[in-house]
């Protein structure tokens, strides 16, 4: 009987719990930052146009290139009439985290690719090419992308897979591609030892931690830094970065006062005394943004006032709102401007917000290329395969792409998978969380993936 | 000898007013005794390895003396939370035997609590307007309500059914309401504005108390003290003085430590068990929830997943004060704070950068408890003074 | 449970079918059709889908017919043969994907095993055993790789066919780690225990984040990768038989049935030592310390073996599974992981071998499998515009699954899916009385 009565409270208590949530559908937080904001900013119209400015500058080193689509489509039209019946069903896999902490980022990978599928198969509609697309979750944790990407492999339709947000899954997962010969073309991953590892079938389209690092080095010397402290998460990804700052800032004469690990999440006082007491000149953080948003909001509290600078993990508009007025002198890395600051991404933005009701996160429009390439990578080995092509004539095939320009930029796949140059920005941030996206960009600079 | 009597019934009335100030104010006394021995010990160690290290450099003792009264300052705000935590476990410890594992869970729902009035009085525009102590005020009775009676209702679905199982048996499920807790919480939070990573907004406190200011180079190093963290230990040590009057002072105080101490028996006196034990819950949940909502206010954020180390190092220092004892709860948490901030701040400095301090606190605390179970397993109070809740 | 007496009368409509379906020459046809149905649906369906999802829980729960089926000895293994021996590994040559699966729901069968002889048979709550685990996985991690050099600088690292006695020295060291933990804790309370093993758990986490400094042993938060796996000796043989696998295929293979006889042994060990004079002075000291004592039982030692034991199955696993992974890094051994393996021993039934694996089973085809696909559903449903909320994705929510699980087990089955006999009685010989009351 006391039992029955303590079940019933319980299923109650949740009922209850769930009713309330149900109730409250104000907002959800998980999903993408705010609404996009009308690019009107003066802000955003200046940096653009900077941003526009130095693009051509780069285009004038480089001859334009050819659009992705305009790739495809012209490759397409060169396709046989049988050809074409022969290709069958064609997928395109995508890898990343559609649930838990890093669901927002994950979705909007997700969602990238799912635009760029369906915008090519409009394009392509007469010649007979259509492409399907398998969503995968990996749940950010290395044995699930792992088993996924078994998955993947298992079904000889997909050729190609855009994928993970988290390095440590990716590194997990290319053993079970590499071995298919499947191309992992990563919208995300900065970590070096994605395309250092030897595997033959990595790409990405974004640029590398051990040139993010140091290019905020530089930047801090720019800004007249001489002492720098340097803290990082304990995670693979900020320690990363924060060292190949570390080892920049060495190199630039920059003095680093302490290089610390904390996994702490709340409480950094400690931290902070030891900060008072090096007094430097800039805080450098390797990690993301829920431990800098209460990091720095206790510093200011402190009246440490020094520069904060960090990688692209602080690049959400969730930082504006848990640091608030604190972010006043902070700065960020990225590899991955807010679609706003594309000069070709306009339209992007605008399609996505129409088909998925939110603004792009960051990295959904590196997901956009990133499947535009897989495409032109297919589409070209079924050309010359006559037919369904076979992972390696993929394979081949996305190796011999000629330079060719997505929304993000124009990209051109170095011997290991790099691409070449790739671009990265530094912004400093603003305070409110809805205008996260007209973030002033400070400088772009392009530079080359490392060739040894 | 009407007045006599009368004269000694005052005399009786007043020592007996005497007597209870005591039992409620001793501990205090208790405390600050730990909180400066434990100061002066840490930093007496510090000073020592200071000078030993100095011989190669001289700059770390400087560097070292230099930071001493933050450091301290530091622990002490770190201890007062873990001690406020850790008076949860042990009434609830003291009265069922029982390791109340979903009391970190029940801290955090007060620190959620807490975001959430804070984050209605910013939306209704009430939040500068109103005075600091009122605010604080009203964020602390809502998270000490909500959280005490979340505290009585898991103990009613998820224990009260289990008191007579094995003793592993109200342990798991104590492990699956913690669990249950954090994701629920989640739950909530990521539909509501707040989001999983909550701000918690406060009034302007001002800049920080300017305590003192020391030279080190040409440069002067502030020891200062926000006033969020004194509002932190003074609400801390009012809320131990409250406790120690109800558990010392009143009827109620005299039924739970009557079933404390034995609970058949007490309930052949006409005591209602399960009411006591309801009320325990209710207290120690109160506590919980009230150090939330400081803790939160103090740091500036909550997330679902943020009670459950605090939680284990309140226990931690339950332990290490004695379970069961209210002031050993305090005291440990006191001791243990201070292990921390030190670990944290100079194991860096000694080392060379070779081991980052603050990974390597949690580290200590564990450590801590290990030794001290081992070696005196009744705590640092010990079981002379021990008073069973 | 084959040779005993059900507990309740059988009574009711399905009992009846169950008791009829169990025995005799139904039982007989019930379970070969049910095993030619299933083999046939998985092998003529070998790609992804939600239907071979299906017919794969299914196809697993053949092995549990099987088992609780009352038929003879030698029907019953050569079936459980042919299923797990033969259908099974030819379908992950279809589809490397299944045996993944089964592969880590045996890796966590082995834990659970180990875990279970620690809580189950000592009634000693462990809440840090995935650093045994840990402790088995870095082992070979570092020996194998190159981090040796690293470590130790000049050396290089240990050759591929090191392997099987790196199982051993796993085995060994993870039995010690156990000994070094249990030695200066065993003497508390039951309570305190659970608190200082989480301790533990999370030291070794810790640990393994920090130590690539001041000397690189873990290579901190990058974790290593590259691990070596041992070699593939019988790919000669195999192909001179005419299966034509390539390496990746070879070592799945290599790996499920390495997986499978590790649980073979461990079941095997694990069950002599349960009927042994070691069990019955554990199964004593979990009823009760004092009268244990009392019984001249060695307590301290006692405990100590159970540790030891528990945490040897654990260090060996950990070098199998770096093995396979290739690639660990420190957030796999954290404390979620610890309290998944503690929820399968629970929702299997504390102290039961049998139980523990099907609990092992049950959480790892929800976790990888049943917890995704509903999450599919729910996402497809959510886009046809159903409402749901956003936040509520169940893959999210592995937390509040486990601790539900957990809290309504202890209340209302504390013994388990399928108890043991001995739990069963101890935990339901209150039930006529009232629960009220004072102790």
């Amino acid at each position: 009987m006391k039992r029955i009565v303590s079940l019933i409270v319980l299923v109650g208590v949740l009922m209850s719990l769930l009713a309330a949530c149900g109730s409250t559908p104000a907002a959800s937080p998980t999903a993408a930052p705010a609404t996009a904001a009308p690019a009107t900013a003066e802000a955003t119209a200046e940096a653009t146009a900077e941003a526009t400015a130095e693009a051509t500058e780069t285009a004038e080193a480089t001859p334009a290139a050819m659009t992705v689509v305009e790739y495809i489509l012209a490759t397409a039209a060169g396709m046989t009439p049988e050809a074409a019946a022969a290709l069958g069903t064609i997928k395109i896999a995508s890898q990343s985290p559609l649930s838990g902490d890093q669901s927002a980022l994950g979705t909007g990978i997700r969602n990238g690719v799912e635009l760029a599928i369906e915008q090519a198969n409009t394009a392509l509609a007469g010649s007979g090419v259509e492409i399907a697309f398998a969503p995968f979750d990996d749940q950010a944790q290395p044995e699930v992308g792992s088993a996924n990407a078994k998955n993947i492999v298992s079904d000889p339709d997909i050729l190609c897979t855009v994928g993970h947000l988290n390095s440590g899954v990716a590194l997990a997962s290319l053993p079970d591609y590499s071995n298919a010969n499947l191309v992992m073309i990563s919208p995300a991953n900065t970590n070096p030892k994605i395309t250092e590892s030897g595997y033959a079938n990595a790409f990405r389209v974004v640029g590398r931690d051990d040139l993010q690092g140091p290019i905020g080095a530089r930047f801090a010397q720019e800004s007249g830094v001489k002492t720098v402290y340097i803290l990082h998460d304990k995670t693979d990804y900020g320690q990363g970065v924060a060292e190949f700052f570390k080892l920049e800032a060495e190199k630039l004469g920059i003095e680093v006062l302490a290089f610390e690990g904390t996994d702490e999440k709340s409480d950094f006082s400690s931290i902070l005394t030891n900060i008072q007491a090096a007094n430097p000149d800039m805080i450098y953080f390797g990690g993301l943004y829920p431990q800098a948003g209460p990091l720095l909001r206790q510093a200011r509290d402190r009246g440490i006032m020094a520069q904060f600078l960090g990688p692209d993990g602080l690049d959400s508009p969730e930082l504006a709102k848990l640091a608030g007025d604190a972010l006043e002198g902070t700065f960020y890395t990225t590899v991955a401007a807010p679609v706003s600051q594309f000069p070709n991404a306009a339209q992007y933005a605008t399609d996505y917000t129409t088909k998925f009701n939110g603004a792009a996160p960051p990295f959904s429009a590196q997901a956009y290329d990133s499947a535009a390439f897989c495409q032109a990578a297919i589409v070209t080995a079924a050309v010359e395969a006559n037919g369904k092509p076979t992972r390696e004539q993929v394979l081949a095939a996305m190796k011999s792409l000629p330079a060719l320009s997505g929304i993000t930029g124009t990209y051109s796949f170095s011997e290991k998978g790099d691409p070449n140059p790739a671009t990265y920005y530094i912004f400093s941030t603003n305070s409110d969380p809805a205008l996260w996206d007209q973030n002033e960009l400070t400088s772009k600079i392009e530079s080359a993936p490392p060739t040894e | 000898m009407v007045a006599e009597a009368n004269v000694s019934k005052q005399n009786l009335q007043r020592q007996r007013t005497l007597q209870t100030l005591r039992t409620v104010f001793m501990p205090l006394g208790q405390l600050l005794l730990f909180i400066v021995g434990s100061a002066a010990v840490l930093g007496l160690i510090v000073v020592v390895v200071a000078f030993f290290l100095s011989r190669s450099d001289p700059k770390i003792m400087q560097t070292a003396i230099a930071i001493l009264p933050q450091v301290m300052i530091d622990g002490m705000v770190r201890g007062f939370l873990f001690a406020t935590i850790a008076l949860g476990y042990t009434m609830v410890y003291g009265v069922l035997e029982f390791i109340n594992f979903a009391h970190g869970e029940i801290f955090m729902v007060g620190g959620f609590v807490g975001a959430g009035v804070a984050y209605l009085l910013m939306q209704w525009g009430l939040l500068s307007t109103l005075p600091w102590i009122v605010f604080i005020v009203i964020a602390i009775v809502m998270g000490m309500t909500v959280s005490g009676l979340l505290a009585m209702a898991t103990e009613r679905v998820a224990y009260r059914p289990l008191r007579n199982s094995p003793r592993l048996v109200p342990l798991i499920s104590a492990i699956g309401m913690s669990l249950v807790l954090q994701d629920v919480v989640r739950l909530i939070a990521t539909s509501s504005p707040l989001g999983f990573n909550a701000r918690f907004e406060t009034p302007n406190f001002g800049k920080p108390f300017q305590i003192a200011s020391i030279p080190l180079g040409e440069r002067a190093i502030p020891v200062q003290i926000s006033p969020k963290a004194v509002i932190f230990i003074v609400a801390a040590m009012l809320m131990l003085l409250a406790l120690n009057y109800l558990v010392n002072a009143t009827r109620l105080g005299k039924a739970i430590r009557a079933v404390a101490q034995d609970r058949a028996t007490a309930s052949l006196m006409g005591i209602n068990v399960n009411q006591i034990i309801s009320l325990t819950f209710l207290i120690g949940g109160a506590l919980g929830g009230a150090a939330g909502v400081l803790f939160g206010m103090n740091i500036g954020t909550v997330n679902p997943y943020m009670g459950f180390i605090p939680g284990l190092k309140a226990f931690t220092a339950a332990v290490l004060g004695g379970i069961g004892n209210i002031t050993g709860a305090m005291v440990g948490g006191i001791v243990l704070g201070f292990l921390e901030a030190f670990v944290a701040s100079y194991l860096s400095l000694f080392t060379g950068g070779a081991f980052s301090g603050a990974s390597y606190a949690d580290i200590a605390a564990f450590s801590i408890l290990i030794l001290i179970l081992i070696f005196r397993p009744e705590g640092l109070l010990g079981e002379s003074t021990t008073q069973k809740v | 449970m084959a040779k005993n007496p059900p507990h309740t009368p059988e009574t009711g409509l399905w009992n009846q079918l169950n008791a009829w379906m169990t025995k005799g020459p139904a039982g007989y046809t019930f379970l070969s059709l049910y095993t030619l149905i299933t083999s046939a649906l998985l092998i003529t369906n070998p790609r992804t889908s939600l239907f071979t999802d299906i017919v794969f829980v299914l196809f697993l729960l053949l092995i549990l017919a099987i088992y609780r089926s009352r038929l003879d000895m030698r029907f019953k293994v050569g079936l459980a043969v042919v299923a797990l021996g033969f259908v099974l590994p030819y379908f992950g040559t279809l589809n490397p994907y299944y045996i993944d699966v089964a592969t880590q729901a045996g890796i966590f069968a082995t834990l659970a095993m180990g875990l279970n002889v620690v809580v189950g048979f000592a009634g000693l709550l462990d809440l840090g055993y995935v650093a045994f685990y840990a402790v088995g996985a870095y082992l070979w991690s570092i020996f194998s790789t190159p981090q040796i050099g690293n470590m130790i600088s000049g050396a290089t690292p240990v050759g591929e066919g090191w392997f099987y006695l790196f199982i051993i020295i796993g085995l060994m060291v993870g039995g010690l780690f156990g000994v070094l933990l249990g030695l200066p804790v065993l003497r508390l309370r039951g309570d305190y225990l659970a608190i200082v093993t989480l301790g533990f758990g999370e030291v070794i986490r810790v640990l393994a984040v920090n130590l690539d400094k001041p000397i690189n042993i873990t290579n901190g938060a990058q974790g290593i990768k590259d691990i070596e796996r041992p070699p593939l000796f019988f790919a000669p043989a195999l192909k001179a038989l005419g299966f034509n696998l390539d390496n990746n295929q070879l070592y799945q293979l290599f790996f499920y049935f390495m997986v499978l006889l590790v649980v073979l042994i461990t079941m095997l060990v694990v069950g002599r030592l349960k009927n042994s004079r070691i069990g019955r002075a554990w199964t004593a000291i979990r009823e009760d310390e004092t009268a244990a004592i009392a019984q001249g039982i060695p307590l301290v030692r006692m405990k100590l073996m159970a540790f030891a034991v528990g945490a040897s199955f654990a260090g060996a696993m950990g070098v199998i599974f770096a093995s396979k992974q290739l690639f660990i890094n420190p957030p796999t051994f954290d404390l979620l992981r610890s309290i998944s393996i503690l929820s399968m021993v629970i929702l299997g039934g504390l102290g039961n071998i049998p139980g523990v694996i099907l609990g092992a089973v049950l959480v790892t085809l929800l976790n990888l499998q049943i917890l995704p696909r509903i999450a599919e559903i729910l996402r497809t449903a959510k886009e046809a515009g159903l409402p749901i909320p956003q936040s509520f994705d169940p893959t999210q929510y592995q937390r509040l699954l486990f601790g539900l699980l957990m809290i309504l087990m202890m209340i209302f089955r504390p013994e388990g899916i399928l108890p043991e006999d001995r739990r069963r009685q101890e935990l339901h010989d209150h039930d006529d009385e009232p629960v009220e009351g004072q102790a």
